[in-house]
């Protein structure tokens, strides 16, 4: 019956992600188990909207500024045009009914996919525990790894 | 055995197969759930679902509405 899929989620472009989280939420939907694993650019995807008080150094604070802050900043992998693209294309997807990021992000938590945050990346990039949303794991390669041994699909988007 | 409605009209994939598949799991085997959609993936993907997940596929009507009849196995 159930499988096991595993993604890894390296881009932090709004077609990406939610190319990444229709996968995820259709095969929990087929009743395989999932595990999301997210780092570098993906790890964007995972911040809360809203500012977070933290302690960080000058560069930590700048990168945590020049990134975007959650699944409504993303911009798109093409015809971006500096976020105008991806204006664009969140109006179109909402006249079609497609559901949001955020959207997809919360049916897939609800569905029981599994979160994880690479918390190397996230030591790179100056991001803290306290910015990203609620209900994730944080680990490493070494734990992706394990669930990727279990899988019979896994994806690197 | 009860019949269980479920109007998936206008929803984007995968949001007719999450509601199926939401529906199956709160119901009883031998339950029948119906379900209407309007995304024309759907027609192929029940059938997928279907035969991945062992429930039975009783009936599926093509067309503007795409209307599938499952029974929880």
């Amino acid at each position: 019956m159930g499988n096991k899929k595993t993604i890894i989620v390296f881009s932090g472009d709004l077609d990406r992600a939610m190319a990444a989280f229709i996968i995820a939420t259709g095969a929990a939907a087929m009743g395989d188990d999932v595990t999301m694993f997210f780092t570098f650019w993906g790890l964007n995807i995972l911040r809360k909207a809203k500012k977070v008080q933290v302690k960080k150094d000058f560069l930590e604070r700048i990168f945590g500024i020049m990134m975007p802050r959650g699944p409504e900043k993303l911009g798109l992998s093409k015809m971006n045009f500096g976020g105008l693209g991806a204006k664009m294309m969140r109006y179109i997807m909402k006249k079609k009914n497609v559901n949001t990021l955020t959207e997809l992000m919360e049916n897939a938590q609800a569905m029981g996919v599994k979160i994880i945050a690479c918390t190397m990346s996230m030591d790179v990039m100056g991001i803290r525990k306290e910015e990203l949303i609620d209900g994730i794991d944080f680990a490493g390669v070494a734990t992706y790894l394990g669930e990727a041994d279990e899988a019979n699909m896994n994806l690197f988007i | 055995m009860a019949e269980i409605k479920i109007d998936a009209k206008f929803l984007q994939c995968p949001g007719p197969i999450v509601q199926l598949f939401n529906a199956v799991k709160s119901s009883q085997s031998g339950d029948i759930i119906v379900v209407e959609a309007t995304d024309h993936g759907f027609y192929k993907d029940v059938q997928a679902w279907c035969k991945k997940t062992g429930n039975e596929l009783v009936s599926l009507i093509d067309g503007d509405v795409i209307v599938a009849k499952v029974r929880k196995a």
